[in-house]
């Protein structure tokens, strides 16, 4: 048993037992990813004075004896979207590859607030634009069960960091899958809260409407700590609100027969448009497995549809593109970032843009710029708006009839680097099972339904399951995750 | 097909600089992507839908200034600078 094995209640436990100390801790985690991911390549900054002062301060804090938070001590790895104070932010971008961030993201002042250790900064697609990992400006991130597989995207660097214990626990945002895609493609859990339930302040953004931030863990348990701690109201974030979840202890609920007994009362929807042509054979298999032994459980297991659902693809590629196109219009050469200094104004944004984005964000706000663009803003903008409201009364509707949505998170396991690179469109394809949710501001979970084992001991790739609830139901998904992830070990 | 032209001009108002080999594979994927976009013409009819993008949360703050703090930290990360000034191109 390595230290960076451990989960966050477990590490917790053993720095209050002085089996370890924080920073003995922080160095075994950052000697690990020293070691081990010049070949995995999670992480573009690695922040070690800082962790190291942040583990000292810990020590000091327990060696006070009084209560301290779960997270003191506890070394965790951001995504290089949300700012960390004095860092760099990069964004996986040529354009931001000097850009020290001047303040910490409100997610990182409160992770920081309870004693947080941060090793350092993730790897992910250029401005979180991707579904593989593979358009970051500094080289893909590999799968740590196959390392000629890639992570999953967006959020690639924060999923493989967890997955190899080279943190343990990270920050990933999820626009539209970004967190759950590398979740499972990398077999740890991962939540994208309820859109508002998260302030983004601090998160550089992409698709405004859409942007979440939340944590990937290696239990549900350790889910559930890291969202409470970063859920909640900032005036810093105007679409953030006081959160209606409560704070529980997931440890004295699974011993409550009341709170187990109402997890059998559960209704749970399984959307027949999500088990179609196209998925591969054997994630069927292991979905449908995992959901008959809900049933098993004594959970209520029905069909519902979604009938709108064949139109997220195209209404997320529309609206995601165009709020990009205008959020990246910031990134002018003028107030920070890559400047190439051209005889005009307008020379100096084309060169800039031109020479500092890579080929998705280009292709991205490209579509955005031409959706929103005079006499094709009705046929594509508009009409994708409207098809949203109406992918998010097929979820209004299931949810009258059910408490949670089971479905795959993926249609495939982990695909090799390289495979769909050169067709953005079934690149795009990827994140089918996962746009709907954040189309309709809802939040979801992926989990492992199949572990999934270390590469060299077999081809078993992980596979996730993902738990859609209602807005704000964080807590009833976080119940249900738990039983699934006792049932299958 | 979106001709080259519209290529070039969709580029222009997104301000950004593509190569010959850029627009021609922009092109190819733009148009199979629009192309993909069709499938929304089959979507149902949204008869009572208005046009007010409001996805849930929202609450504006009252328009005063306030201190940030950060006026250093922001000036250190300007490409181009006088003094306290941004420094930016004549456009006229």
């Amino acid at each position: 048993m390595e230290l960076t094995d451990l989960t966050i209640t477990k590490t917790h436990e053993g720095l209050l037992k002085k089996e370890f100390s924080a920073v003995e801790l922080a160095k075994s985690y950052l000697e690990k990813i020293k070691k081990e991911d010049k070949e995995l390549n999670g992480f573009l900054t690695i922040t070690e004075d800082l962790a190291l002062a942040e583990a000292k301060e810990a020590d000091r804090k327990i060696s006070l004896g009084k209560p301290v938070s779960l997270l003191t001590g506890i070394p965790c790895a951001i995504k290089d979207a949300i700012l960390v104070k004095e860092q760099k932010c990069t964004c996986g971008s040529k354009i931001l590859e000097n850009y020290i961030a001047p303040y910490d993201a409100t997610v990182v002042k409160k992770l920081k607030e309870e004693g947080a250790v941060i090793l350092g900064k993730t790897n992910l697609d250029e401005f979180a634009m991707g579904s593989s990992g593979e358009n970051s400006a500094f080289g893909p991130t590999k799968n740590p069960y196959d390392k000629t597989r890639v992570a999953g995207g967006s959020s690639s660097g924060s999923a493989a960091a967890v997955a190899a214990d080279m943190a343990c626990y990270s920050l990933g945002s999820d626009t539209g899958g970004s967190i759950r895609l590398p979740a499972s493609f990398c077999g740890v859990v991962g939540l994208k809260p309820t859109y508002g339930a998260v302030s983004r302040f601090g998160l550089v953004a992409y698709a405004s409407s859409l942007d979440q931030i939340g944590p990937i863990t290696k239990t549900v348990e350790d889910c559930k700590i890291v969202f409470d701690v970063i859920k909640g109201r900032d005036p810093l974030d105007s679409t953030s609100v006081e959160s209606k979840i409560s704070n529980f202890k997931l440890e004295s609920l699974r011993c409550n027969s009341a709170e187990l007994s109402q997890i059998s009362n559960l209704r749970i929807g399984i959307p027949k448009e999500y088990f179609v042509k196209g998925i591969d054979i054997e994630v069927e298999k292991i979905i449908k497995n995992t959901i008959k032994k809900i049933e098993e459980r004594g959970v209520k297991i029905e069909e519902i549809s979604l009938p709108n659902t064949k139109f997220a693809m195209a209404c997320y590629y529309i609206i995601a593109p165009s709020e990009a196109s205008a959020n990246l219009a910031r990134f002018d050469g003028i107030k920070y970032g890559l400047s190439e200094q051209e005889k005009n104004l307008l020379e100096t944004y084309l060169k800039t843009r031109g020479q500092g984005f890579g080929q998705e964000v280009k292709r991205r706000i490209m579509l955005g710029t031409y959706s929103l663009s005079s006499g094709y803003y009705d046929a594509y903008y508009k009409k994708a708006e409207q098809v949203r409201r109406l992918i998010k009364n097929d979820f209004t509707e299931a949810f009258e009839k059910v408490d949670l949505i089971i479905s795959p998170v993926s249609p495939v396991v982990a695909f090799k680097l390289g495979e769909k690179t050169s067709d953005p469109l079934s690149m795009y394809l990827s994140d089918i099972f996962t746009v709907s949710v954040n189309l309709a501001g809802l939040p979801a979970i992926s989990l492992p339904a199949c572990a999934g084992r270390p590469a060299g001991k077999t081809d078993n790739l992980p596979v996730g399951i993902q738990i859609i609830g209602n807005h704000f139901d964080e807590n009833k998904i976080f119940n249900m995750a738990i039983e699934i992830e006792k049932l299958l070990k | 097909m979106i001709s080259k032209e519209e290529v070039a001009k969709i580029a222009k108002l997104a301000r950004l600089e593509l190569t010959e080999t850029e627009t021609e594979k922009m092109q190819k994927d733009l148009s199979s992507i629009l192309d993909y976009f069709e499938l929304l013409k089959k979507a149902p009819q949204n008869k009572n839908f208005k046009e007010n993008f409001y996805h849930g949360a929202g609450f504006l703050r009252k328009d005063e200034s306030r201190q940030s703090g950060l006026a250093k930290e922001l000036l250190l990360a300007l490409p181009d600078k006088k003094d306290d000034y941004v420094k930016v191109k004549a456009i006229l």
